[in-house]
């Protein structure tokens, strides 16, 4: 048993990391760590860097252009980047539908989709959730309905991450209404550009814009852009879940959040001393590190097993409890540690560059929407209650 | 970096395991529990003909494995509710004579211990510190010798030792002294815990000691501390076998019990608790490796800074001791009725997870530890 990292290992992350010191953009990252606005060139201009570095497919296998890294290269890569205040790498490209493609896709469809979802040229949203399907996602109800060597796709999508910049969605669409719910769903590619899609935003709770609506009005799906068999996607669909596994306890990110956090602390006055001294506020700060050190040597524990090739069990639910639980806590923390300042609500000072009044908004103003924000991570990706169910049902096989 | 046990480890775990499944299932455990202070001395003689009792000493005393045999060790005294003075002897005190004692105590002491002729037990704690590690007791420089005044609280398995490791001032050192507990001027209180294990409280008066029962030379607050974090550590993979098998012992009661006309395992209330234990015995499991990674081996140069090690070692003990208590409560309460009966080894799970989390200082305790550490990096 040994907790450190080899050697060979450091050298990766010493490398990696001099490579972000030298490429990630002051102004991209301060963005990032700041929580302001990003921009869909913030996010391609970093996707392009890291792409001609022939790393944009960090977790990808060799064959289809990743680096081949193993899986604790992969975590210290993203540790990285998260560190340094990269913007993240859209997931429904690169860890969502690319692994579905790789393992269920044509030929052709490998050829034509992967490259570009390695360069950046395609940007990826996902069509899953609709209004009446959530956590019974196999109770889908938009149809697509064969017409020579088309589907005709109708119906509405929902709860569609930055749709308003994908070029491309993957999207669960009825084939058959015989059968379990599971059995007549079909997994498809949709051009964003086809006649017929509407994207609208939705309206959220800290007043930003990051999710949508899509509407599908007889859009029309050549049967080349069907992953696999008809009816089968429900199979694809669950494997394009359980990939996601260590990725999904945002690891990087809650580790990052706490170094925030105590800077904040330091920073904040709290009666003319820093908030930090105050014990009943700092215990709450090391409450949250503990849980949090206990989900890191977790996520190692999984990592480590994959590289034995052992299966580590119905661990990725307890990682997506966890992970989310703690991110919630620390935006809460963060925005405990405002005090009054937590209240105004200044949204231009999102973005990045503002300066004006109150004082102080250009660093605070994210704070507080971000918590609320957050209250999103034990919803989505299978909320937390559907988590629960999993861990259950497997311990108890009943 | 890499996690995994190897299959020589994995084989000693699973002697340990059929042992205790052959010789010390619960029945015989509760025979056990109802002799004066819990423990067999059969057992134990059968603990060290297994070798059990040599895991994690040096190899020049015939010890066998390190850290992480000794942790995987635990998780099957945990499993079994061993009662005998494992954690004082194995644990926490002979690793610390192999760490802080001259050749010659070595030598005398240690092949004793593995042999099964010797019980130890550390007497550190004082009550007026509670979990604090300050240390009032104070052996005085007469002559060649000391004599030793003071008091111990709570020293566990100072019921059962042969002979007690009793830290005290000494001038302006800490040292730690080799107490017989049958020397005139020792008075020991032996009472049994809430566990069915025993402790003690151990009253020194004028106790005349010869130089050479000072444990080693030298001061002895980085040895003592090192000795703690290992017995931490142990506690802690002591605690997640107990609430891996508290867990089982739920998942299986919730199976078989039916109310409503079906299992009360099919209630999803109970089903999403359940998800809950596991989730905290899982990530346990994770802290008890962190833990058992950042101990010292006895007689090794430390390696890494002491400050960090001491957050990590703090950081696994609150968890721990919070998921034992989270486990332990959830265990009681998913067994309904039967969960207050003496009957089943759930309530004896419980009692003993809570016992561990009291025991060198508890979740809030090492809360603090935590938080003070927090304060000085960014303060």
């Amino acid at each position: 048993m040994d907790l450190e990292y080899s050697a060979a290992e450091k050298l990766f992350r010493d490398d990696v990391r001099a490579f972000i010191g030298e490429k990630l953009p002051k102004d991209v990252a301060a963005k990032v760590l700041g929580h302001k606005r990003l921009s869909r060139e913030d996010y391609l201009g970093w996707h392009r860097v890291l792409h001609s570095r022939g790393w944009s497919g960090s977790t990808w296998p060799r064959e289809f252009g990743g680096p081949g890294w193993t899986a604790v290269q992969q975590h210290i890569f993203d540790e990285e980047c998260t560190a340094a205040g990269a913007p993240p790498l859209i997931a429904f490209g690169m860890r969502m539908v690319a692994p579905v493609i790789m393992k269920y896709g044509s030929a052709a469809q490998q050829q034509f989709y992967l490259p570009r979802i390695l360069s950046g040229e395609h940007w990826w949203c996902q069509g899953y959730s609709e209004p009446g399907a959530g956590s019974d996602l196999a109770s889908l109800k938009t149809t697509a309905v064969r017409r020579g060597d088309s589907y005709v796709v109708n119906g509405q999508k929902t709860w569609n991450t930055l749709g308003h910049f994908a070029d491309w969605m993957f999207c669960l669409a009825r084939t058959s209404t015989e059968g379990r719910a599971q059995e007549g769903i079909s997994f498809l590619l949709i051009d964003m550009k086809t006649k017929g899609i509407s994207v609208r935003p939705i309206a959220l709770i800290d007043g930003e814009y990051e999710v949508n609506e899509v509407w599908l009005d007889d859009v029309e799906v050549p049967l080349t852009q069907r992953v696999g068999d008809e009816n089968k996607g429900w199979t694809y669909a669950k494997y394009l879940l359980t990939h996601e596994r260590v990725n999904i306890a945002r690891l990087g990110e809650s580790k990052r959040e706490l170094r925030s956090l105590k800077a904040i602390a330091a920073r904040v006055p709290n009666d003319g001393r820093p908030l930090i001294e105050d014990v009943r506020f700092r215990d709450a700060i090391a409450a949250v590190e503990i849980e949090l050190r206990a989900l890191e040597y977790t996520v190692l524990r999984v990592l480590s097993a994959e590289a034995a090739g052992r299966d580590p069990g119905p661990i990725s639910s307890a990682l997506k409890i966890s992970g989310s639980e703690i991110q919630q806590t620390l935006a809460e923390l963060k925005m405990r540690a405002l005090g009054p300042r937590a209240l105004p609500h200044v949204p231009e000072a999102l973005d990045a560059g503002w300066q004006g009044e109150p004082d102080g908004a250009e660093w605070w103003a994210a704070l507080a929407g971000r918590y609320f924000n957050m209250r999103k991570t034990s919803i989505y990706s299978g909320s937390n209650e559907i988590q629960r169910n999993i861990i259950s049902h497997r311990l108890l096989g009943l | 970096m890499q996690f995994e046990i190897d299959d020589e480890q994995l084989a000693l775990q699973e002697s340990v395991r059929r042992f205790l499944t052959e010789r010390y299932d619960f029945e015989t455990r509760r025979g056990c529990l109802a002799k004066p202070a819990g423990t067999s001395d059969e057992i134990w003689q059968a603990f060290a003909e297994q070798g059990f009792l040599s895991i994690g000493l040096p190899e020049a005393q015939g010890g066998i494995g390190g850290a992480t045999e000794l942790m995987l060790t635990m998780e099957e005294i945990g499993r079994a509710l061993v009662l005998e003075p494992y954690l004082s002897t194995v644990a926490l005190c002979a690793p610390l004579i192999a760490d802080h004692g001259t050749e010659a105590q070595q030598a005398d002491l240690l092949p004793r211990v593995a042999a099964g002729g010797l019980k130890l037990a550390l007497a550190h704690g004082e009550a007026d510190a509670r979990y604090a590690s300050t240390v009032r007791a104070e052996a005085r420089r007469a002559g060649d010798s000391y004599v030793l005044s003071g008091a111990k609280a709570t020293v566990p398995d100072g019921a059962v030792a042969d002979l007690l490791l009793v830290s005290a001032k000494a001038g302006k050192l800490l040292a730690v002294f080799l107490v017989d507990p049958n020397d005139p001027g020792v008075r020991v209180v032996r009472y049994r815990t809430h566990d069915g294990r025993s402790a003690a409280d151990v009253f020194f008066t004028d106790v005349k000691l010869r130089a050479s029962q000072m444990l080693g030379s030298g001061d002895a607050t980085a040895a003592l501390e090192r000795a703690v974090q290992r017995g931490i550590a142990a506690l802690c993979a002591e605690a997640v076998g107990a609430m891996e098998a508290a867990n089982a012992a739920t998942i299986e009661y919730t199976k078989s019990r039916k109310q409503f006309g079906q299992p009360i395992g099919r209630f999803q209330a109970l089903q999403h608790r359940m998800a809950d234990m596991f989730v905290q015995a899982t990530q346990a499991r994770s802290m008890s490796i962190l833990a058992t990674g950042r101990c010292v081996a006895p007689g090794t140069l430390e390696a890494g800074d002491a400050a960090s090690r001491r957050r990590d070692v703090s950081a696994a003990k609150c968890y721990v001791g919070k998921a034992a208590r989270f486990v332990g409560q959830q265990a009681i309460q998913l067994h309904g009725g039967m969960g207050m009966a003496d009957e089943l080894a759930v309530s004896h799970y419980f009692k003993r997870l809570t016992m561990i989390d009291m025991t060198l200082g508890d979740a809030a305790h090492h809360l603090a530890v935590v938080s003070d550490a927090v304060l000085r990096e960014v303060g």
